[in-house]
């Protein structure tokens, strides 16, 4: 059963502005979709339309056969998790617990079940040593992992998120990364918007390509970020990796080639092949 | 949120825009005197329809019928009051002019707020810290005047997406009771103040990196002058204002209720 399905939908913001002009998309239940594309593509826009942020002016959006329009955000947000591209959008408790505590509380959750689920987050984001510190003492990684907790402390069936890798480091993105792909391995549905190439790259998710409020692509990571005609019209730049094994096809190397390990898989059975 | 997008500077061009915001300020301050002068609802009727040909030329109607649409609550405040306190005191020898005053409370009001909005909604901000400066007044107030204005949409635009975040955590602001219902804006306003502090002092260490206050005498690109359209203006302003005041002083005005027939209460 699908979890979230867009029908032709389209949005105009009040300012006149057309985010989207027509949209279809099908995101199955534990799948892992990557939403990219340059700035005013109507990335936000969309992820914004699952979980009734934003409503279409055209069409429907379903989630788990649900119509967005029938139902309150706050409903919602029980099955789509968002998270928010700045944490600072969000925080204002007094300590991290708090926090992670405010969606439950809003959810309804009991006590009992409140206490379980933080320590639960707190644990799986690695932040029980900052559980009674300010949100705001923290450092911006950290901040941004507080948010994380904070919505996965009410384990929703599909986990948005928005611009992840703004304002990491490097460790911080790998550590994200690899927190993701486990989320998705243990079967959650997983949408991340993008900008982030190289990240994509690594996860190997489904790629859904958009340009001027429409989807020019949709297809895995592979496929999509190795096409250079497509790169072009999404004003996108191919991973490193597909750039070098771009240019190396006269080796014979396969050209569809994103992330480091099956990059180095492929040249160290090339280097074996050619010596013998 | 779309009452903040009046904040937001913008270039427009009009005969009304294109005036001197000091001249535009006189013409609207000569308005608000000659309302004061009045208690008559007759000339103050008249004066209601003095600025509409402004609004068409600016090409600012619907902007102005925003904000007269915003007046109306406490319009309705100040009619309410007058009739009900004059009735009660039997202050007015009849009902009928008793309403006849109230009316005329009423649109005096209104016509400040009128004029007051065509004064704002054809001058931009820069446009208004430009006179300021030029009358004399230092320029860190003209800067933060014009940097607050400024800044209120940009707020705005972060409250919304805040509201958006905190939606997304299953807070629902519109429920409960009164009391209930404040409380939920407290994850909202704790963020909004948090970032508007962390905004303020990253714009001042900006500020200061761009030698903000290097020089003491600061020279300006554009400098107001008053031009032929201007002294049109004033002209008009001040001829309004002989006007006021020799209808005031020299001319027996009318009450309209007594061409009425008399309310029987």
């Amino acid at each position: 059963m699908a979890t979230i399905e867009a029908k032709d939908i389209h949005f105009t913001y009040p300012t006149g502005v057309e985010a989207l002009e027509g949209v279809s998309l099908t995101v199955k239940d534990g799948e892992f979709v990557a939403i990219m594309g340059q700035n005013g593509a109507g990335k936000t826009t969309l992820v914004k339309n699952f979980n009734g942020l934003l409503r279409p002016n055209k069409g429907e959006v379903l989630v788990d056969g649900i119509s967005t329009r029938d139902v309150s955000v706050a409903k919602l947000a029980r099955t789509v998790g968002f998270v928010f591209q700045n944490p600072d959008h969000q925080l204002f408790s007094e300590t991290v617990e708090e926090e992670i505590a405010f969606a439950l509380r809003n959810f309804g959750f009991d006590e009992a079940t409140i206490e379980k689920r933080v320590r639960w987050a707190l644990n799986l984001l690695d932040l029980t040593e900052y559980r009674k510190t300010s949100p705001f003492m923290l450092s911006g990684g950290e901040r941004k992992r507080v948010a994380l907790a904070s919505v996965l402390a009410w384990d929703p069936k599909v986990v948005i998120l928005d611009e992840p890798t703004i304002g990491q480091d490097h460790r911080q993105k790998e550590n994200l990364r690899q927190f993701i792909v486990q989320l998705n391995e243990q079967g959650k549905t997983v949408v991340i918007v993008t900008h982030d190439v190289e990240f994509v790259a690594e996860c190997n998710p489904r790629v859904v390509l958009m340009r001027e409020g429409k989807i020019v692509a949709d297809g895995v990571a592979k496929r999509i970020l190795t096409d250079t005609t497509l790169a072009l019209e999404a004003s996108i730049v191919p991973p490193q990796i597909a750039q070098i094994f771009g240019g190396l096809t006269f080796l014979g190397l396969p050209s569809d080639v994103i992330d480091v390990s099956e990059a180095k898989r492929v040249l160290v059975e090339h280097l074996r092949g050619s010596r013998r | 949120m779309s009452v903040f997008e009046g904040f937001r500077f913008r270039h427009v061009t009009s005969p009304i825009h294109n005036r001197d915001p000091r001249i535009k300020f006189l013409f609207v301050l000569a308005i608000f005197v000659i309302a004061i002068f009045f208690m008559e609802l007759l000339p103050l009727l008249v004066l209601f329809f003095v600025p509409l040909p402004f609004v068409w030329v600016a090409g600012v109607r619907r902007e102005w019928l925003r904000s007269l649409r915003g007046a109306v609550f406490l319009a309705s405040f100040i009619f309410v009051f007058n009739f009900v306190f004059g009735y009660l005191y039997r202050s007015y020898p009849s009902t009928t002019i008793l309403l006849e005053y109230s009316l005329a409370m009423t649109l005096r009001f209104l016509v400040l707020v009128e004029s007051f909005s065509i004064f704002f909604l054809t001058t931009s901000p820069d446009h208004l810290s430009l006179a300021l400066e030029q009358s004399h007044v230092p320029y860190e107030f003209t800067f933060a005047f014009t940097t607050a204005v400024r800044f209120v949409p940009v707020l705005a635009e972060e409250a919304q997406t805040i509201m958006d975040a905190q939606k997304a955590r299953g807070l629902e602001l519109e429920r409960g009771n009164f009391l209930k219902r404040v409380r939920n804006y407290i994850p909202i306003l704790i963020p909004l103040i948090v970032s508007a502090i962390r905004r303020s002092l990253e714009l001042a260490e900006a500020m200061e990196s761009r030698a903000w206050g290097a020089s003491s005498k600061r020279t300006n690109l554009y400098v107001l002058r008053i031009k032929a359209g201007d002294l049109a203006l004033l002209v008009l302003a001040i001829g309004l204002l002989a006007l006021g005041i020799y209808v005031r002083y020299f001319v027996q005005i009318p009450q309209l209720s007594t061409f009425l027939p008399q309310l029987p209460f």
